[in-house]
């Protein structure tokens, strides 16, 4: 009973946000900053995630793949393929899920508990409008940028891993990366993000929104709002897999 | 004027007030006091529609605001100015921009034009030289005083203050009552005062109404409030004074 009301509330959420979404004057201003915020800001972290990510799945699959018969392109073909279609999407995500989930939950948490969402309602603003579509917007608009952003980098760190490493010279793991590329695998990488960001935001948006309790609540609305995001995203992969490949 | 009708408010199983009925006229000030936790701020926050009731009417004007849609309640609201318990300001931007933001959007003023009138409203409340502080600068009275300068920014008919006083040492909680008297003679604002602070109540209302027991327990002139015989209230003014 309790997740229903909870399903209630999200979805209804969902519903005035959807309504309020043609007040473009009422938040073209917070989206221009939230783009920002979800995009440019989490470029950095996002380039450390591709980079480590490719670099370790390039030294683990030199490991694994030792043999006279499997030719080095393979290692190539094997990392970015797996970046494309998995890595660059999920693995930024869950990172996405920390950083830009729990800053909106925790800024939306906090006003809510020091009634300035109350504030915003007081004076005629839709603060659905005003707070949870820019957010939301932002991060069905920027997810996929990032993926791409980890894409590059991902294939750039297992390419970087395997030069140095020795293992793998940089035109075998390139050759091997063109020779497997299906650009379907990168359609299929954005839908992925664009779900993944609607997912990761409008859930901290809803557990943001509705804190209560002070800084305590502000922190278990954080807290709920990253867990169930990756708990979400994770759902939502298999899902997506199970429907589109 | 304001007319509170039968109002009825719950949560879930718990009864916050019943059979609340009282009128607030044009220019007054009406104080709404009681014990902490009898539902005081819930029924400011049904004066303007922030929240709903189970049953009962408020009319502004004659207009039941609950029968509004969504966009004429947002243009209800913007006739009300509100000072929160905490001042509810926006943390994210400084002092200036926290009275300007109101204008920013509800009116089509030019820059000098928001100037002007953000600078006018933080001299009603003795702040002007306080416009480029950060929120995070401010004292607990000059926060006060920063929301009482957002809330009449718009130049709104009611102002409604919930628990001004409340934290502020007695110097700077006896300021703050002389500005909402202020408030009300020079802007002709009608003003509507949720406190517990029965000091404030003698110094700005003109009409009480007070909450006891799950129900609108007394109503009537601040007069007629100190020479009534109602027992709880005797008792709750008798405990305010003991505190003094």
């Amino acid at each position: 009973m309790h997740y229903l009301n909870e399903l209630g509330k999200y979805s209804s959420l969902l519903y005035q946000a959807l309504r309020s979404s043609t007040e473009f004057s009422t938040y073209r201003k917070n989206l221009f900053q939230e783009l920002v915020k979800v995009g440019y800001d989490s470029v950095p972290i996002i380039m450390l995630t591709g980079i480590f990510t490719g670099s370790v799945m390039t030294l683990q699959s030199a490991y694994q793949l030792q043999s006279a018969f499997i030719p080095l392109s393979t290692i190539g073909a094997i990392v970015s393929e797996s970046i494309l279609i998995e890595l660059a999407a999920v693995i930024s995500s869950l990172v996405l899920a920390g950083k830009v989930g729990a800053r909106v939950a925790t800024e939306l948490g906090t006003m809510r508990v020091s009634e300035q969402i109350d504030a915003l309602e007081s004076m005629g603003f839709n603060s659905v409008s005003f707070l949870v579509v820019p957010r939301v917007l932002a991060g069905i608009l920027m997810f996929p940028v990032l993926y791409i952003v980890a894409s590059v980098f991902g294939i750039a760190g297992g390419v970087a891993a395997g030069f140095f490493s020795g293992q793998v010279p940089p035109a075998d793991f390139l050759q091997g990366a063109r020779m497997y590329f299906y650009p379907w695998n990168v359609i299929f990488g954005f839908v992925k993000m664009i779900v993944f960001g609607f997912i990761i935001t409008s859930v901290s948006c809803y557990k943001g929104y509705f804190a209560r309790g002070g800084a305590e609540g502000v922190g278990k609305s954080t807290t709920d709002a990253t867990v169930l995001g990756c708990i979400l995203v994770l759902l939502a992969d298999f899902l997506l897999a199970a429907l589109l490949l | 004027m304001i007319e509170i009708q039968q109002l009825k408010k719950s949560f879930g199983d718990l009864l916050v007030w019943e059979d609340v009925s009282f009128n607030i006229h044009d220019g007054e000030t009406m104080a709404i006091i009681g014990r902490s936790g009898c539902g005081k701020s819930v029924l400011l926050k049904h004066i303007n529609a922030l929240l709903e009731p189970d049953s009962g009417k408020v009319l502004i004007d004659g207009s039941n605001i609950f029968e509004f849609d969504y966009v004429d309640k947002r243009i209800m609201r913007q006739k009300f100015g509100v000072l929160f318990q905490g001042s509810a300001l926006f943390d994210s931007i400084n002092t200036f921009e926290n009275v300007a933001f109101p204008l920013r959007y509800f009116t089509n003023q030019t820059e000098a034009e928001i100037r002007d009138n953000v600078m006018q409203s933080l001299e009603y409340v003795n702040l002007e030289n306080a416009a480029d502080k950060e929120t995070s600068e401010l004292s607990g009275g000059m926060r006060k005083r920063v929301g009482i300068a957002r809330a009449i920014v718009l130049k709104p008919e009611y102002i409604m203050y919930d628990e001004p006083t409340s934290g502020l040492d007695p110097k700077t909680a006896d300021e703050i009552n002389e500005l909402i008297n202020s408030m009300t003679d020079t802007l002709d604002i009608t003003s509507i005062v949720v406190t517990h602070d029965m000091h404030s109540v003698l110094e700005v209302a003109d009409k009480v109404a007070f909450l006891d027991e799950g129900k609108l327990s007394w109503t009537g002139a601040v007069e007629d409030m100190k020479s009534s015989d109602h027992r709880e209230l005797i008792s709750f003014i008798k405990a305010s004074e003991y505190q003094i």
